[in-house]
């Protein structure tokens, strides 16, 4: 796998060194909290105690596992949808949280933070849950066991898979990532002519019977 | 009158919503594995890759394919000559789902009450929906449903004077809202017609629907190649990094309507679109 290899925890000077569309393999502890545990965390701010985890300079991967089989470190983990939890993160990011790894669009207010605070978000494939469970080394529970699969687990990664989505300096795959491919179609706007297909039947494309793709692009 | 016993019931449902959450149905895993050798743009291959293997992994080593094992909607077909016996379909359908995540290590992610939200703990209650036809058959269909997707889903009741067009925006609009959310490539479900309540159900069964069957009526079968086209065309791809393949396909399902109205719904579902279906 090809990517940009680094180490947790980051520094905010290695986050602004990232572009959005660069592909990073991360290694080392992470932390995996999602919708309830948010909000446990932000209502323990509210009555300023102290966190239950070392927030500066973590990455957070929002992340609801499936429970392990026997002899499973852990069960399917894919990445959750991100956006739910924007009404927490720009607090824990004026606490030093450096990387966020989800997936789908954050808001505007999020992106500021980011950009204040020196933070990344990265992509991880939505729906990959079996490949990714792969790059998790270890997992132990650090609190809110209540929770079951929300729960807060410190896990340990070894070239876990992520793409920039977010970067420190405001750039935005989503964004940018729809544009350059649309402009490689050779269109102006999205609904007007088909795409042509990259491959041909000399190029070695098998599937010239079953393309899925009208007009038959081969 | 056939009698078939609950356990009998629940024994079916454990077994396929550990199925359907492990193994991708193979209309679905061809359309990947086409799409990700068919895709031109690169960001957007690689993933796909990734998703064939991924799907392959979960197929191979039984475990989840997404960590999203859903809320298992239960869709069944009931002949009016069969009687359950030994117990109640409805206890039967949710003791299967109860007994397969928990012995199939599926995640638990129903709350009982949707503001308070305490966790079940087993998955139940099930989505179950009914329908009775004449006959002796009891046919079953476990659609496991993952909520970054369904949250995603639109409804609107539209004027008649909206027409196809009007419907058809409706649809492009909704997948461009949804953008990278639902975990393109997407399975979009639309239902038209019916009333309020139906038309997001027939959303909902159209997603069961093979990819590669389409709609009966050449009208509509056009329109969900139409809609696919439209749709591949908004360059949203895969994870929303940019890319042809937005949706793996359309289905439409219809119901008739009154003369006022012209409701449509769009229900989408990501790309590990599960579903598995048996007759007892």
């Amino acid at each position: 796998m090809i990517g940009i290899r680094v180490e947790t925890p980051l520094t905010r000077e290695r986050a602004l060194a990232f572009r959005a569309g660069d592909a990073v393999l991360i290694s080392g502890v992470i932390y995996t909290a999602r919708d309830a545990a948010h909000a446990r965390l932000v209502e323990l701010l509210d009555r300023n105690e102290p966190l239950p985890i070392d927030i500066r300079d973590a990455l957070v991967y929002y992340v609801g596992p499936t429970p392990a089989k026997p002899g499973q470190v852990i069960g399917s983990a894919g990445p959750t949808t991100s956006y739910r939890m924007d009404a927490y993160a720009p607090r824990l990011m004026d606490l030093g949280l450096r990387g966020m790894i989800g997936k789908g669009r954050r808001s505007p207010r999020v992106i500021d933070s980011m950009r204040r605070n020196g933070a990344v978000y990265f992509g991880a494939i939505g729906g990959a849950g079996a490949l990714l469970a792969r790059r998790i080394v270890s997992a132990e529970t650090v609190c809110y066991g209540d929770l079951g699969s929300e729960a807060i687990r410190r896990l340990t990664v070894r070239d876990f898979p992520v793409t920039v989505v977010v970067d420190a300096h405001g750039g935005n795959l989503h964004e940018t990532g729809m544009a350059a491919y649309l402009e490689f179609a050779g269109r102006k706007q999205a609904g007007e002519r088909p795409i042509p297909c990259r491959f041909r039947p000399a190029d070695g494309c098998e599937n010239t019977a079953r393309c899925r793709w009208t007009p038959p692009p081969c | 009158m056939r009698e078939i016993a609950a356990e009998a019931v629940a024994r079916a449902v454990r077994e396929m919503c550990i199925e359907a959450n492990t193994k991708l149905p193979a209309d679905v895993a061809e359309c990947l594995r086409i799409d990700s050798r068919c895709e031109p743009w690169p960001i957007a291959r690689d993933a796909l890759e990734k998703l064939v293997e991924n799907f392959e992994i979960a197929g191979r080593e039984n475990v989840p394919i997404c960590q999203d094992t859903g809320l298992a909607c239960v869709f069944i077909d009931l002949g009016q000559d069969v009687r359950i016996v030994e117990g109640g379909l409805y206890e039967a359908v949710n003791e299967g789902v109860r007994q397969g995540y928990g012995e199939g290590y599926l995640r638990k992610s129903v709350v009982a009450d949707p503001l308070r939200r305490r966790n079940t703990g087993d998955n139940t209650p099930a989505h179950i929906h009914v329908e009775i036809a004449p006959g002796d058959h009891l046919a079953l269909t476990v659609a496991p449903k993952g909520f970054g997707s369904e949250n995603m889903g639109r409804l609107a009741m539209l004027p008649p004077s909206a027409g196809e067009g009007g419907v058809k925006d409706f649809v492009i609009e909704s997948v461009r809202l949804a953008g990278p959310n639902p975990c393109p490539p997407v399975v979009v479900g639309v239902g038209i017609g019916g009333t309020f309540d139906r038309v997001a159900l027939l959303a909902k069964k159209a997603l069961l629907r093979p990819l590669d069957r389409p709609h009966a009526d050449p009208y509509y079968a056009d329109m969900e190649r139409e809609l696919l086209e439209r749709v591949n065309a908004l360059g949203i791809g895969p994870q929303g990094f940019g890319g042809r393949t937005t949706a793996l396909g359309v289905r439409i399902e219809t119901w008739p309507t009154h003369i006022a109205g012209l409701p449509v719904a769009v229900n989408l579902n990501c790309h590990v679109a599960r579903h598995v279906s048996r007759k007892l």
